[in-house]
């Protein structure tokens, strides 16, 4: 069992605006496991940002208990003493939507900047051969050896976040946030990105807490997932069992956005033959995972109640190595053979949802 | 040459070089004044500037009523017109220098003036370095005087951009201090130019002016343009 590097207990922020209160994180308790590569997914304004900076206390909480690497740095409104806080920041990097790198420092100093006040094995401050023995190291692993002496502003939006990258890591920190890094990249550096925090989570193993509006970066890397709304954590689990089986409305529409459907849903409601859906016939969204997309349960329908299905779109993603599949089909067939039909494929394990059903015209 | 202004310029050649009302020592008197205004209204004027924005709310040393008050004296110095200042001042100075007027006189005045000018100059330019910056640096475990370091450095060509104009400003307040007789190009243009109606001493001392203030603009361009990473 791993530990929890990352423990917060009853997150309480309220921030005070003029005469109003604003309830940014309510009672929000978390704990994120060594080596884990945890997703906290939500609009904007959910709080996810703000409840994460809690964890290098960026943002003090108004009340509630922060914990990392077993040490607590923070319980209701008593913290640890400024040296102490720094000690810990090295512990726990973290990266931004605009990278904020130092503009007038080479991508060299901005590296060595966090290593300031590093010290070494005999628990003295790294000499100069020995911080730019490590800048050169940390460059190399993100692959940017060949920029040392550039300023950010000759770089690409990825290789800035790179730089970043380094520099968060300079200290070896157990943690690593990740406040939508990827957020201002475009798609193919934001693949780059997101895989590079992967192989650093393996080769490290670090630990990486991931801010992100998009259940896309989420499913590219992380394997467990929370999803904030209003201050509060409504669903959480692993990254499997969220795309699988989600419960909350948010998050059905977070996984939508991210495999398509939703986009599919909308085009196919403008088909002919979804319009005039006749009597017999259902337009429903058949979502399955593992081994149910084994089975050929819609050759079983038909034979067994014969109940025709027309696939309009169809997505399979990959998580973990587990097939998630999602089908949106018109099934057709007698009333009582539709609900057979219906019935056959739960138990098969596949979660049936109806989004049209046919007029009854006549 | 010496013949040329001996004929068409009589006056600016009769002040001479050196000696009270030469040339060279008003000039010298101008850079002295301009230099140690800098140096003293300059090195107040960073330092309050960098205590406005660390002092700001979200600051990295938030602390309002410290933010407050030096925010309203620094309104209240910046609205006083110079010549007002001069007069005003005139009895601190008397108390540092045990004279009312001349080169080192002036400089009081003269920093009191650009301090707040320069502050507020400061300020901008510093807040333009970002909270992201200073939260990125945090994170990774700055101290406050790395931080300091790190707004000092980040806005660095900026900072060189608001001294420019501060420093030509302090020239053009130097010439104005001038004007009751703190020496100077000032006090020449204004006591042989205007109250003799030495015309061509008039031209050459808006001439050297113009010179002083063009060769700040040019340096303090290209060290600006030097500094400057973004």
């Amino acid at each position: 069992m791993s530990e929890a590097v990352v423990k917060l207990e009853n997150i309480n922020i309220t921030f005070k605006q003029k005469k109003q209160i604003i309830n940014a994180v309510k009672n929000v308790s978390l704990e994120i496991l060594d080596g884990d590569i945890y997703g906290i997914v939500g609009y904007s304004g959910a709080g996810k940002s703000t409840l994460v900076r809690t964890i290098n206390l960026l943002q003090e909480p108004t009340s509630g208990k922060v914990s990392i690497d077993g040490l607590t740095i923070f319980d209701d409104a008593k913290k640890i003493n400024t040296s102490q806080l720094r000690q810990q920041r090295q512990n726990i990097g973290m990266i931004f939507q605009h990278f904020n790198l130092f503009e007038e420092y080479t991508v060299e100093q901005n590296v060595a900047f966090a290593l300031r006040h590093t010290k070494n094995e005999k628990q003295k401050l790294l000499k100069p051969s020995e911080i730019s023995n490590r800048v050169s190291e940390l460059l190399d692993l993100v692959g940017l050896s060949d920029r040392a002496t550039n300023y950010p502003s000759q770089l690409s939006g990825g290789q800035k976040q790179r730089v970043a990258i380094a520099r968060a890591l300079a200290n070896n920190p157990k943690v690593l946030i990740s406040d939508e890094a990827t957020s201002a990249l475009d798609p193919k550096t934001t693949q780059q990105i997101l895989q590079l925090l992967q192989d650093l989570n393996k080769k490290l193993g670090v630990t990486i807490v991931l801010i992100t509006h998009e259940m896309d970066v989420v499913k590219e890397i992380a394997n467990k997932v929370a999803v904030m709304q209003d201050g509060e954590i409504i669903e959480r689990g692993t990254t499997l069992e969220i795309f699988a089986n989600p419960h909350e409305d948010l998050t059905k529409e977070f996984i939508n956005v991210a495999t398509g459907v939703d986009d599919a849903i909308e085009k196919i409601k403008h088909q002919n033959a979804v319009q005039n859906l006749k009597s017999n016939q259902k337009l429903v969204e058949l979502a399955y995972k593992g081994d149910s997309t084994d089975e050929p349960v819609l050759n079983q329908i038909y034979d067994k109640y014969n109940v025709v299905a027309n696939i309009l779109f169809g997505n399979i993603e990959i998580l973990n190595n587990t097939p998630i599949g999602s089908l949106i089909v018109i099934l057709s067939g007698t009333k009582n053979n539709l609900k057979n039909a219906e019935k056959e494929l739960e138990q098969n394990g596949v979660v049936v949802n109806v989004i049209k059903e046919g007029k009854v015209s006549d | 040459m010496i013949n040329f202004i001996k004929e068409n310029l009589p006056n600016v050649y009769q002040l001479g070089l050196f000696g009270d009302q030469g040339w060279l020592t008003a000039i010298g008197q101008t850079l002295y004044m301009t230099f140690w205004g800098a140096i003293f209204g300059g090195f107040l004027g960073l330092v309050t500037g960098l205590i406005l924005v660390i002092t700001d709310t979200n600051g990295i040393k938030e602390n309002k009523v410290v933010n407050f008050i030096l925010d309203k004296i620094v309104s209240v110095f910046r609205a006083l017109p110079f010549i007002i200042l001069l007069v005003l001042v005139t009895p601190l100075t008397r108390s540092i220098f045990h004279v009312g007027i001349g080169v080192n006189a002036a400089l009081v005045p003269l920093s009191l003036s650009v301090w707040p000018f320069y502050a507020r100059q400061v300020q901008v330019a510093l807040t333009e370095t970002g909270n992201g910056k200073i939260e990125a640096a945090l994170a990774s475990g700055a101290t406050f005087w790395d931080l300091i370091g790190l707004y000092l450095k980040e806005s660095r060509s900026e900072l060189i951009r608001v001294s420019t104009v501060s420093l030509i400003s302090l020239v053009g307040l130097t010439a104005m201090a001038g004007a009751i007789g703190a020496g100077g190009i000032g006090t020449t243009a204004i006591v042989m130019g205007y109250q003799r109606y030495y015309n061509d001493v008039t031209l050459l001392a808006t001439a050297i002016v113009l010179l002083i203030v063009l060769i700040i603009q040019f340096s303090g361009d290209k060290l600006a343009k030097h500094y400057n990473h973004k």
